[in-house]
């Protein structure tokens, strides 16, 4: 379908996709920047924010609740996650942290399997926003354009603590160099505690926005994370910006390759991707600080 | 991310038993004279597979692997349920089970049946290596499961190797019992050939001659094949395709291909799409105000897509194995439906049926052998008898091992039809499966050997 209204819809949609790519992979890539530590039940966080949601949905019908709920119960995971099991592994090699992620993914995900079964959930979006808008150029789900906004507002609040708090300072003093920052007197894992809460809710924030889009399954984070892993490798691990770029690159990668031919909009995404580890290793706005 | 649910607590209990079991058999076999000795030794067969040391003791092994996680897992569940139901019913003699296979009174001639699951997760590479386990670790007499037909070609490839029989889970492919066929591999279910001969005139009668349809076609031989089927029989009306939508399994967003398909101008949707993929596909094309401005038709039906969709499937014709309001018609569908809400507590969809039917259809062809030694359960398939099912008497046919059977047309009931909660279809034909069927090389299908 190549014609011009069809190049114009899927470069809007493109950037709806990148956005929330975007709101997912910067709480990875916080955590990765600050932490060192690439946290690989990033997507099963996400899952459990959007189940979070669910639940309290269900029971006020409130989308506002929901997604309240979903980002500090998420939250509190994360910092839970972080003090009883990973911070005996910021002192490990790579692996096992790797390992250890991937196996509290896995258990997220079988114990909501447990309680929710496969069946997939849905999460209607607030009676306001649903039904489609037209755009003159195009229909779109009012919900998917209203995402691309608290997307924007979302990466804005980030923004805002990470560059104009004293927080946000020494976290990104922390990205370039956590041993100075140590050594000037800061508790460094009091931050990191703190920083791996802040990654976490981003997640589960990202999972119940996402919830009316998709609908919830158990699997829901599995599918996302490969792709969030692809958003930070082409914008920089460890960079925020990058992850906002690399979101909006990977985005646009899907929707524009999807209109000449569906078949190689994830091979197109794989490529570029292979593109950036090659010319430049670190990734667009990565730096090369960290190991 | 996956798991594997591998159950080895099962398979312990029963090594010791069988053990013991099989060495009592082996003393009692040398004092005993040879007319008394248990048909099964008293069979002069070479090994083959895992025969006879599969069924040297008092029971066989079953392998079974389904997808527990992933795009498919809800559809795996039901799967699972029908075959943990056909198994008990094996090896209590149901009744149910001795109007499909006569011959059978306890077990499989006489063997209790035990079995493994493992989750495929709809992947050939996890049900293969799990189910090659079963087959080395166990001696599995017979490996079953499905829910991906990628799955059901390499689990048919992997059958053959091992000369252990394969009785097919869902599978839609025509490849599966085309040019993937295998002598050791046996399927059930309708597949893409069947459901297009099927769903073609009466999608043709109710929207009309030469229309514009689009599809959203999973990437697999699956999709590709059931696409092609139903373009195939659906040109012979004028009917083009004005895009096709080809998007990798578990695909976590159907934006940009709905946004082809809404910019297509076609007059009818075909979504191919299978499981959760189905599920969030026609969610999302409903999102895209798709569905608003052209007619959905799922040739491949979905167990539970109308429940997940939430009302998105009233009004849509779909192509299916079996639905369960047949049981007016059908006795035994009666019989089973019963059997089956009592044991799991809802109507069973056709995962369920199809797990359940084609797993009595190989207890059928044991007990009609006589013997587990494989070629002559081959064999019995190939007799090309006609047995009963669930939906009718049917029969597996010779050259390519594919069951002929009917195909079920449904469409969705509006909301104020409905009789109950899990009334969401209408049976609007159901039609024989001898006209459906391709010549039986039409797809490339050559069987292989015995040995």
């Amino acid at each position: 379908m190549i014609n011009w209204p069809n190049f114009v819809s899927q470069l809007f949609n493109g950037l709806a996709l990148g956005a929330l790519l975007a709101l997912i992979s910067s709480g990875l890539t916080i955590i990765y920047g600050t932490l060192g530590v690439l946290n690989l039940a990033h997507g099963a966080m996400f899952m459990i924010g959007g189940y979070a949601g669910y639940v309290t949905y269900s029971y006020t019908g409130s989308f506002i609740l929901a997604v309240i709920a979903g980002s500090l119960f998420v939250m509190a995971l994360g910092v839970a996650m972080e003090r009883i099991i990973i911070r005996h592994f910021y002192h490990r090699p790579h692996e096992d942290q790797l390992l250890v992620t991937f196996g509290l993914g896995i258990c997220f995900v079988e114990i909501v399997r447990l309680i929710f079964t496969s069946q997939s959930q849905v999460v209607p979006p607030p009676a306001l926003l649903q039904g489609i808008t037209s755009l003159g150029f195009l229909f779109y789900p009012t919900y998917r354009l209203a995402v691309v906004g608290i997307v924007a507002v979302a990466l804005g609040g980030l923004f805002l603590i990470l560059y104009r708090t004293r927080l946000g300072m020494i976290v990104r003093a922390g990205i370039e160099d956590s041993v100075m920052v140590d050594s000037l007197g800061i508790n460094v894992y009091r931050v990191f505690m703190i920083v791996f809460g802040i990654g976490a809710m981003a997640a589960g924030f990202a999972g119940i926005i996402n919830a009316p889009v998709v609908s919830l399954t158990p699997g829901v984070g599995d599918d996302i994370l490969v792709e969030t892993f692809v958003v930070v490798v082409i914008g920089g691990v460890g960079s925020f910006p990058g992850a906002i770029l690399g979101g909006l690159i990977a985005g646009e990668i899907i929707s524009i390759t999807s209109m000449f031919n569906p078949g190689y909009a994830y091979v197109m995404l794989f490529a570029a991707m292979t593109l950036v580890l090659v010319l430049r290793p670190h990734g667009l706005l990565g730096t090369q600080g960290r190991e | 991310m996956s798991t594997k649910d591998f159950r080895p607590g099962r398979t312990s209990s029963v090594s010791r038993r069988t053990l013991l079991q099989a060495g009592a058999g082996l003393i009692g076999g040398t004092v005993l004279p040879a007319s008394m000795a248990s048909r099964a030794f008293a069979e002069d067969k070479p090994a083959i597979g895992t025969y006879p040391a599969g069924t040297s003791g008092s029971s066989a092994f079953i392998g079974i692997s389904v997808p527990r996680t992933g795009t498919y897992a809800v559809q795996g569940e039901d799967e699972l349920k029908g075959y943990q139901l056909a198994i008990e019913h094996i090896n209590s003699g149901h009744d149910l089970i001795k109007k499909i296979s006569p011959k059978t009174s306890k077990g499989v001639l006489g063997k209790e049946l035990k079995f493994g699951v493992a989750d495929s997760a709809a992947k050939p590479n996890e049900a293969v290596q799990a189910q090659q386990r079963f087959i080395s670790e166990n001696k599995a007499v017979m490996i079953t499961g499905g829910t991906s037909s990628a799955v059901a070609v390499a689990l048919n490839k992997l059958a053959q190797r091992e000369k252990v029989i394969f009785v097919c889970g869902i599978s839609g492919s025509n490849d599966t019992t085309g040019k993937d066929c295998v002598r050791y591999g046996f399927r059930q279910n309708f597949f893409g050939q069947t459901a297009a001969a099927a769903i073609a005139p009466v999608l043709i009668k109710q929207f009309g001659k030469d229309k514009k349809a689009a599809y959203l076609t999973p990437d697999y031989t699956y999709g590709h094949t059931v696409t092609k089927s139903m373009q195939d029989f659906l040109a012979q009306a004028g009917w083009t395709t004005v895009t096709n939508q080809v998007s990798p399994l578990g695909a976590p967003d159907y934006s940009s291909y709905l946004l082809n398909v809404a910019n297509s101008g076609a007059d009818v949707l075909i979504n191919v799409n299978w499981g959760h993929d189905a599920v969030l596909s026609t969610q999302q094309a409903k999102q895209f105000g798709v569905l608003d401005k052209m007619k959905l038709v799922v040739p491949y039906q979905v167990p539970f897509i109308a429940r997940e969709t939430g009302g998105l499937m009233q009004g849509v014709y779909a192509a299916t194995d079996y639905w369960w309001t047949i049981e007016d018609k059908y006795p035994l569908a009666k019989m089973f439906n019963e059997a089956f809400n009592k044991k799991f507590g809802y109507q069973p969809e056709w995962g369920a049926e199809n797990a359940y039917i084609s797993f009595a259809h190989w207890a059928r062809m044991v007990e009609e052998a006589g013997s587990f030694f494989p070629p002559d359960v081959i064999k019995a398939y190939e007799k090309g008898e006609t047995i009963p099912s669930l939906v009718g008497d049917v029969h597996y046919r010779p050259e390519d091992h594919q069951c002929v059977r009917p195909v079920i047309i449904v469409r969705g009931k509006m909301e104020k039809e409905m009789k109950n909660k899990e009334d969401y279809y209408e049976v609007v034909e159901i039609v024989p499966g001898e006209g459906l069927m391709q010549k039986p090389d039409a797809f490339g299908c050559h069987l292989g050997d015995y040995t």
